[in-house]
């Protein structure tokens, strides 16, 4: 477990750290919470000429609500800062429930969500939970800012649409038409499995019927899938039995699972089905304690 | 006045462990933590294809890293007679391919280096053209007609079958079977599982051109036994080897065969005439080092109507890999399969086995179990199962009906072994009070309406611990035996060597506890060293549970041949005959006259200052320990679980243990090793395990596939105890270290499969992953893992 040889930079302020990125011509790595790069160094699956670790960088650390509702969360925000937060419990229940789920305990003390986005691995939770929410990357580079739906940031397993020189500094849920509601389901083995089959629904209620909802699958299929027919089947429904099985149906064609040591195709298949199931009615279950 | 017992730290103390002082403190001292001056580094280039031919291996780019030192290959092996070596199961194994690699994972070449990185950017340099062959991951594919042969290296091997080997009574088993009211037969695999200690194999070869001396630390199990490879495979003087194993983190089997790169970094090491250190890390420890079970059993049995089992059949085969390098008794082919069955009263049984090459790592080692007993154990309690349903009768009473009874010992088992002691039905009762049996299938019935499947799955086995009796025992013809040595001081303190060697088991605190029940010396004065072939007696390590029975043995007659001498010592201070001696723990005293005696410390003192005439001086001895037979815990493990039937995933509710180890020496210790063998039958029953793809890839090479489970998904364990101490052994000890890997996983197998046994479902091999489950539940029909896995 020996990584090949590379050069160590640690800037303390986001523009040097572009900067650095930009001179690298490519060959350089942002280091964020170092969970899955460093494995993958050590590995030699990575074998970056540099490293920039952002970790120097001050006010990055954040998760809060801006006044009207929209959530950011800082590129130095660890997994376990979501998992710990009660305001963060209340305002997305659906990074809550998947906070506690991600990795292991040490891991998520130091993983990063924005990181994990960013790495994007078809097995990442934090991806899934962010297309459900509509979420969005907001990216610093050279000739500026811009904000990317991470829908369209992921473009393959590993692979997103960020420029090497570019960082991505926060993600951003936007505020919600509604109330939130939303749960996390991830089948795994022991703490700290990756996902064999992750489902995250997250729905917006506005006058006892879905204003909006947004689902994303993790672990079943190339990259992050985002069901938006399935969600399209919760819009405008008062979230009844007959919309969420429509819409576990719809999720579970989306899916493109492959069988391998983890599980056949035709049970993720199901099992994402069952987890839309489970979600929904949780969901029904908390609207009907809280009227 | 008597000593207290406990209070010394004696039988029956749950002392501390004293070793944890320096592991919780970080002040261990492992293989890694050695630093020799001017030490070199090693690293391994492995096989990316589980077969293929080399055609050429070009290391001139490696060779041009500045840093590198040295490039070696099997070319150069094979020029010193060194590219194959032995194995310990009488076959040879390549140390790095010359003519085709065998296995993912193979031993390729090996660089060496001022530092690691350096050495792996060497093993990045080396450019090897492959010609892909087709590999073979099970043993129908071995054994295929048109099967490509693995081992063309040897002369006359002209097929994949490795043995073909039975033991039992053919004609008694058939009429048995033509008796027979009901034939119960099931089939399953125990797949492949890997006992990956948390500490990864490694090496560092010393050889030292001035002396002429080999030191060499290695993580191993049995330093006695390398050593004496290393002087058959190396060709150097025995006593100028000297073999160090260090603390060690974790064997589990794992550290008990020679690996090539042992031995490469010897040659290094005798090449360059400075240390070299090799450090395997967890893929290379995962893929190619002594893996645990891959065996397949078709199992029948010839059942009375009342329940009564008249005869068994079993037929195994076995995946060994591409060498055939089982760390097992020479005699035993299977290791001690034909101990399944052995708590039951069974007139006749036959085993048949074939073992197979595949391309697959080598090293059928005993994976926390005394030679394929973890098969043995998991197949007997499986097919008890399938024929308590067969029967339609309850497995609790079919079991009862079955085990051997209290005063039927000594008892010979069905396939010849004799066990000696043991109360299974009152451990089975014990067990069953304890879940609350009848409870617990009223609660199941009343969930089954309401949709929810609850189960539950009982384990009852005695297993063969302690190998072993030199009749029978042996390893490449070296008898199972041990040994102590005790050297008590001036002061009264002692420090006590062993042919055996810890790994995490507690030595250092169990074998001051047995000195301190002989001897009446504290424990905390007793200090245990083990490990160095320098000054340890010679003994055949720490595997197979064999310490306690063997070497702690050795340490109670070594104590009490230093009580004799010190009788004989008391008596010339006491100024009477020997035979006036009394003896009460700590303290010879004169008989009829109590209050006139001398303490062991003062016996100690004597032995070097005032010794009765013509006696040697000194307070030492050492004593070789040949047991007149294996020692037969007996455990009941049962457990509780609810199967989700819409996902397959299944929790376990609750785990009852019952154990009976014969006297326990720290209960503490032993309790310890109960729940971390609890803990590996439900990983096995549950997630661990390796498997592989078409191509004879190893799924399960890094810990993210190859899962253990951490704490926080353990489920917690009710430990009981019934004591039965054995007859031979000196303090009436049994094994305990692997009773509940070997009998635990049925335990839950049996519990899912109860749960769902009413969808006409007889097995599901382990892991019972939820899809596995699921399919079962739905398709109802039995579900086998074998690899090569479906992939897409
Ligand atoms: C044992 C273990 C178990 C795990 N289990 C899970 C699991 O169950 N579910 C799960 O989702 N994850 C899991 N992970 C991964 C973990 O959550 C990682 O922390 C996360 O995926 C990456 O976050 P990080 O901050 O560690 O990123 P790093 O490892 O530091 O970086 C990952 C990649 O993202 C890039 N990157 C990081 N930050 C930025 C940024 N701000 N801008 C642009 N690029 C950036 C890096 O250059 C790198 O390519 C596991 C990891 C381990 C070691």
């Amino acid at each position: 477990m020996y990584p090949s040889r590379f050069r160590y930079e640690a800037p303390s302020t986001v523009a040097e750290a572009v900067a650095m990125l930009a001179a690298a011509d490519g060959e350089a790595k942002i280091l964020a919470g170092g969970q899955s790069l460093i494995p993958m160094m050590k590995l030699r699956f990575a074998a970056p000429e540099m490293i920039v670790d952002i970790n120097g960088i001050g006010g990055l650390d954040y998760h809060r609500a801006d006044p009207d509702g929209t959530y950011r969360i800082g590129a130095l925000c660890r997994h376990a800062d979501l998992e710990k937060s009660a305001a963060l419990a209340d305002a997305q229940p659906t990074i809550a429930a998947a906070a506690p789920v991600v990795a292991d305990p040490l891991v998520r003390t130091r993983g990063t969500l924005v990181g994990s986005v960013c790495h994007a691995d078809p097995q990442g939770d934090w991806a899934s939970v962010m297309v459900s929410l509509e979420g969005a990357i907001v990216a610093q580079g050279p000739k500026g800012r811009r904000s990317i739906q991470v829908a369209d940031l992921i473009d393959g397993p590993f692979q997103t649409v960020l420029a090497p020189d570019e960082i991505a500094t926060e993600a951003v849920v936007p505020a919600p038409r509604g109330a939130r509601a939303g749960g996390y389901l991830k089948l795994e083995r022991r703490v700290g499995d990756f996902a064999t089959v992750g489902v995250a629904v997250s729905v917006e209620i506005s006058g006892g019927s879905v204003a909006r909802a947004g689902i994303g699958l993790t672990g079943v299929g190339p990259a992050t899938i985002n069901a938006s027919d399935a969600a399209a089947a919760l819009a405008g429904t008062v979230l009844d039995a007959s919309a969420v099985d429509a819409a576990a149906q719809l999720a579970a064609e989306a899916a493109q699972p492959r069988s391998d040591h983890r599980g056949s195709a035709d049970y993720k298949r199901h099992v994402v089905a069952t987890f839309v199931r489970r979600i929904g009615a949780q969901i029904q279950r908390s609207e009907q304690e809280a009227a | 006045m008597a000593l207290d017992e406990i209070k010394i730290g004696g039988l029956g103390a749950s002392r501390r462990r004293v070793e944890d002082n320096r592991f919780i403190r970080g002040k261990g001292n492992y293989i890694d933590d050695i630093v020799l001056p001017g030490m070199l580094h090693m690293e391994i280039l492995r096989s990316p294809l589980a077969h293929a031919r080399i055609r050429f291996i070009d290391v001139s780019a490696a060779w041009a890293i500045p840093g590198v030192r040295m490039v070696l290959t099997g070319d150069m092996l094979a020029a010193r007679n060194l590219a194959w070596m032995p194995t310990l199961s009488y076959d040879t194994q390549a140390v790095l391919a010359t003519d085709k690699v065998r296995f993912q994972g193979q031993e390729v070449a090996c660089v060496v280096a001022d530092d690691p990185y350096i050495a792996k950017d060497g093993c990045e340099a080396i450019v090897v053209d492959y010609e892909p062959l087709p590999p073979i991951v099970n043993p129908t594919q071995a054994t295929a007609p048109d099967a490509p042969l693995i081992r063309d290296d040897k002369t006359g091997q002209d097929s994949n079958v490795v043995f073909d080997w039975e033991v039992g009574d053919r004609e008694g088993t058939d009429r048995a079977f033509a008796q027979a009211d009901v034939t119960s037969t099931i089939e399953m695999h125990y797949p492949r599982s890997h006992p990956s200690p948390i500490e990864a194999c490694g090496s560092i070869a010393d050889f030292n051109r001035a002396t002429s001396k080999l030191t060499v630390y290695m993580t191993t199990q049995a330093p006695h036994i390398i050593r004496a490879a290393v002087a058959l495979v190396a060709e150097l003087p025995e006593h100028m080897i000297r073999i160090v194993s260090p603390d060690l983190g974790g064997g589990f089997g794992n550290k008990v065969p020679v690996y090539p790169g042992y031995v490469v970094s010897i040659l290094a090491s005798i090449l360059l005439e400075c240390p070299v250190k090799w450090i395997e890390d967890k893929s290379g420890n995962l893929i190619s080092t002594g893996f645990g079970r891959d065996i397949y059993l078709k199992g029948e049995m010839a059942l009375r109507n009342d329940g009564r089992i008249l005869g068994v059949r079993m037929h195994t085969d076995s995946d060994h890999g591409a060498f055939f390098s089982d760390a097992q008794p020479s005699k035993f082919k299977i290791g001690l399969m034909h101990s399944a069955f052995s708590c039951y009263d069974i007139p006749a049984a036959h085993l048949t086995a074939q073992g197979v090459y595949t391309n697959k790592a080598p090293g059928g080692v005993a994976y926390r179990c005394s030679f394929r007993v973890t098969e043995a154990m998991y197949f007997q309690e499986r097919m008890v199962q399938a024929a308590a349903s067969d029967l339609g009768m309850d497995q609790a009473e079919f079991r009862r009906v079955n085990l051997v009874r209290d005063d039927d010992f000594p008892h010979r088992t069905p396939w010849g072994f004799l066990t000696d002691s043991g109360q299974y039905a009152k451990c089975l009762d014990l067990g069953l009070e304890a879940i609350g049996y009848e409870d617990f299938l009223r609660q199941k019935a009343q969930a089954r309406q309401r949709g929810r499947l609850l189960g539950i799955g009982i384990s009852t086995m005695t297993e063969p611990l302690g190998a072993g009796n030199s009749r029978e025992y042996d390893i490449l013809g070296i008898k199972m035996f041990d040994s102590a040595e005790l050297k008590v001081h001036m002061t009264g303190k002692a420090l006590l060597r062993t042919g055996a060697k810890t790994q995490g088991q507690g030595h250092e605190t169990t074998w001051a506890q047995i000195v301190a029940h002989e001897l009446g010396i504290p424990a905390e004065d007793v200090l245990v060293e083990e490990g160095d072939t320098d000054t340890a007696p010679f003994g055949m390590g720490t595997y197979a549970s064999r310490s306690t029975p063997v070497a702690g043995a050795a340490v109670s007659m070594v104590s009490r041949k230093i009580r004799a001498k010190a009788r004989k010592i008391a008596a010339h201070l006491l100024e009477v005959s020997e035979e006036d001696i009394d003896w009460e723990l700590g303290r010879f005293s004169v008989r009829g006259a109590p209050d006139r005696g001398v303490t062991i410390q003062e016996c100690a003192i004597a032995a070097y200052s005032n010794l009765p005439d013509g006696m040697e001086p000194g307070l030492e001895n050492n004593a070789y320990y040949d047991p007149p037979n294996l020692t037969w815990p007996f455990a009941c493990y049962i457990a509780t679980v609810e199967v989700d039937p819409e996902t397959g995933v299944w929790d376990v509710l609750r785990v009852v243990a019952v154990d009976d180890c014969g006297v326990r020496i720290n209960p503490m210790i032993v309790e310890g090793q109960i729940m971390g063998g609890l803990t590996e039958a439900y990983a096995m029953a549950n997630m661990q395990f390796i498997t592989f793809d078409e191509d004879g890839n190893c799924i399960g090479s890094n810990y993210m596939d190859y899962l253990l489970p951490t704490a926080w998904e353990t489920p917690g364990f009710e430990l009981h105890e019934v004591v039965t101490p054995c007859p031979h052994h000196p303090i009436g000890a049994k094994g305990i270290g692997e009773c509940a890997t070997v009998g635990g996983p049925a335990a839950f197998v049996n519990a899912v499969i109860d749960a769902i046994g009413d969808t006409g479902v007889r097995n599901i091999d382990m892991p019972l992953l939820p899809d596995r489950v699921h399919e079962a539940i739905t398709q109802g029909h039995d579900v086998s893992g074998a690899p090569p896995v479906k992939t897409e």
